[in-house]
């Protein structure tokens, strides 16, 4: 019945298995059909509805409320500029703006080349190194306008398949909330969070 | 401020590695939660509520109380708060990157404490990296026993899942993360009768804590409730974690004991103003927190109580620093617009209400303001808070609506003159102000 590739279908079970009741799955099974297929397709929410044996309606009730379930297509590099408080304070709207401007995709669009979306987000918690932007929820802290060309040109011209966010800070970042430290290997592979809940078995990698 | 650091103490020593089981355990790591295997629930209840641990999500209510609340059926469950996203807070983000084990120490602790054996980490969507780091660490965890069937070489079972959000601030408020974690719109429950400690996730009784709240539990534990009061303030006790951003020349995360001033803060501790600018405005406890001012505020300590003599909070520690070239009016469009995108849509009065605001700001800001506009604001205000006090008599099922109050009570005390002028000008006095350094 599922249109899912095996390994998904694999994954979808265990996801399920490490909740008391099934419908609790509803948000990682979304991510998984977000990975699919690039984005949220009615398949996709039909397809999470039977797993956890609810509504495809109410699987669309609970994706609608959430952001980041995105029910539209979306490119393949989502750049997300935040503009609240402590981002604006130190020039987020212009980084926003520059991004737009570059890269000629107003906010909450996407290119029709289906490259790149563009979207002003609400405060990502990464305000002692605002401004910050992420692609694809990698982050990226004190961009400048002129670092945010570059990376939209970056982006373009690079095309990289897996968004590493220490790869991006050191290209087109500076002043940062915390030392990070640690190099991080893993990253994104589309425009949604590199995350997979692994149940027992630890790896830091998704990618 | 020669107070040691306690949560950051592993992250500063051994920044290379303070996110492995290894160096973990090199450094007294899960001694405390071997221990708590030994202990029974009342003992370790007690030991917390000594201790005056305060839960540092926000509420800062008290940890040990919190958890002699837990109603006796079961199963119960326990939530770990990890859906950051008031504006101006990243302190959980590091706790969670840097060092993991020692949130997981934690929740073994609380575990026991209150009977749990099933934990979810509820991680916001846009940390990705922070849930990665998280997840490897459970695994760790498991590898070696930790967790799982069994742990740490007693008779107790504990499994814990990472759970990721998905972009909604109000999963932050318990009773929504707990309608999230059910696969639910991340809509707040009333409370009563849905308080999480007796009808919580499934139904059953639950705990909701945040990150720092539970990392502090193994040094709890390690010291000693006597010496963790000795550390900070006798009604708030232990060090807490601010997060510093704005117009500061060294914005980050500080691990500080209670009672420096605000000047002692922005100043010495984080550096002071760039350029030399004049100090405008402090947010002191993330964006839901009324503004305090540098003429009343700036030496006054730093504690949950002088904050609340003032009409604040200390909130989730986010202090947000604003400096003389920031319009006022903007600042707040910007902090009414956050709560606007961010309500949730169950009550009238914050659906409506934040929206309302956010426009009628707009328009000041930009020039089309009217004489009755602060007025106006004022109304739609005392619409989701009751008299605008502080803390709110709420309309609301949550406090979502009655924060975005704040920033309009800074305008009618502080700036009432300013908002004027945009509406004399037909636009912002402020603009086009100098791109900070």
């Amino acid at each position: 019945m599922s249109h899912w590739s095996e390994a998904t279908q694999e994954r979808a079970r265990e996801i399920i298995s490490r909740y008391p009741q099934k419908r609790s799955a509803v948000m990682p099974l979304l991510y998984l059909a977000m990975a699919e297929e690039g984005y949220l397709t009615n398949e996709g929410m039909k397809e999470v509805a039977d797993w956890v044996g609810i509504t495809p309606a109410q699987v669309q009730a609970v994706a609608s409320f959430y952001t980041m379930y995105k029910r539209k297509r979306t490119g393949k590099y989502l750049i997300s500029c935040c503009t609240s408080i402590s981002c604006m304070l130190l020039g987020g709207d212009d980084v926003l703006h520059a991004v737009e401007d570059e890269s000629g995709v107003p906010h909450g669009e996407t290119g029709a080349d289906g490259l790149l979306s563009v979207e002003h987000v609400e405060c990502i918690g990464a305000c002692g190194g605002a401004p910050a932007v992420q692609v694809n929820y990698e982050l990226i802290e004190g961009v400048t306008p002129d670092k945010a060309r570059d990376l939209v040109r970056w982006l373009g011209s690079a095309q990289p398949e897996v968004v590493n966010t220490d790869e991006m800070q050191e290209l087109f970042g500076g002043v940062r909330s915390f030392d990070w430290a640690i190099r991080d290997e893993s990253g994104a592979v589309g425009p949604y969070p590199a995350f997979q809940p692994l149940g027992t078995v630890g790896s830091e990698g998704n990618a | 401020m020669t107070t040691p650091l306690v949560v950051t103490k592993r992250m500063t020593e051994f920044p290379a590695d303070s996110h492995t089981i290894d160096r973990y355990e090199e450094t007294g790591g899960y001694e405390q939660a071997r221990r708590a295997t030994g202990m029974t629930r009342d003992e370790l209840v007690e030991e917390i509520k000594t201790s005056g641990l305060l839960g540092r999500g926000g509420a800062a209510f008290s940890a040990g109380l919190k958890w002699s609340f837990l109603a006796p059926s079961r199963p119960s469950y326990l939530v770990i708060n990890a859906d950051e996203s008031e504006p101006g807070t990243f302190k959980d983000r590091q706790l969670l990157e840097r060092d993991p084990h020692q949130m997981l120490e934690g929740i073994i602790i609380t575990a026991i404490a209150n009977e749990v054996h099933d934990a979810f980490i509820y991680i916001r969507g846009e940390y990705p990296k922070p849930a990665r780091r998280v997840q490897a660490a459970v695994g760790e965890a498991y590898a070696r026993g930790h967790l799982g069937k069994g742990i740490l070489g007693s008779d107790y079972d504990l499994e814990v899942t990472v759970h990721l959000g998905a972009g909604a601030y109000i999963c932050g408020e318990e009773t929504a993360l707990i309608n999230s974690l059910e696969g639910l719109r991340g809509e707040p429950r009333l409370k009563p009768p849905y308080f999480p400690a007796a009808k919580g996730l499934y139904m059953q009784p639950t705990i909701v804590n945040n990150v720092e709240t539970v990392s502090n539990l193994p040094h709890i534990l390690a010291m000693g409730a006597e010496e963790f009061i000795e550390l900070g303030h006798p009604l708030d006790t232990g060090t807490f974690m601010l997060s510093v951003s704005g117009h500061v020349k060294k914005p980050g995360n500080y691990e500080l004991p209670h009672g420096i001033t605000w000047r002692d803060l922005i100043y010495d501790v984080a550096g002071g103003i760039p350029n030399d600018r004049e100090l405008k405005a402090i947010i002191p406890g993330g964006a839901s927190s009324p503004w305090f001012v540098p003429e009343i505020h700036l030496d006054h300590q730093i504690t949950k109580d002088v904050c609340a003599e003032a009409g604040s909070m200390l909130g989730s520690g986010a202090v947000i620093v604003m400096d003389d070239t920031t319009c006022m009016v903007r600042a707040a469009e910007r902090i009414v617009r956050f709560f606007a995108h961010e309500s949730c849509g169950q009550c009238t009065p914050c659906r409506e209400g934040t929206t309302w605001m956010e426009m009628i700001l707009r328009r000041i800001e930009e020039g089309q303001g009217r004489a009755i506009d602060l007025d106006l604001l004022l109304d739609v205000s005392d619409n989701i808070s009751v008299g605008l006090g502080w803390p709110p008599k709420m309309t609301t099922i949550c406090p979502l609506g009655p924060s975005a109050v704040s920033p309009v009570l800074a305008l009618r005390d502080y700036f009432r003159e300013e908002v004027n002028a945009h509406v004399e000008l037909g636009g912002c006095p402020l603009r086009p102000v100098e791109v900070h350094a």
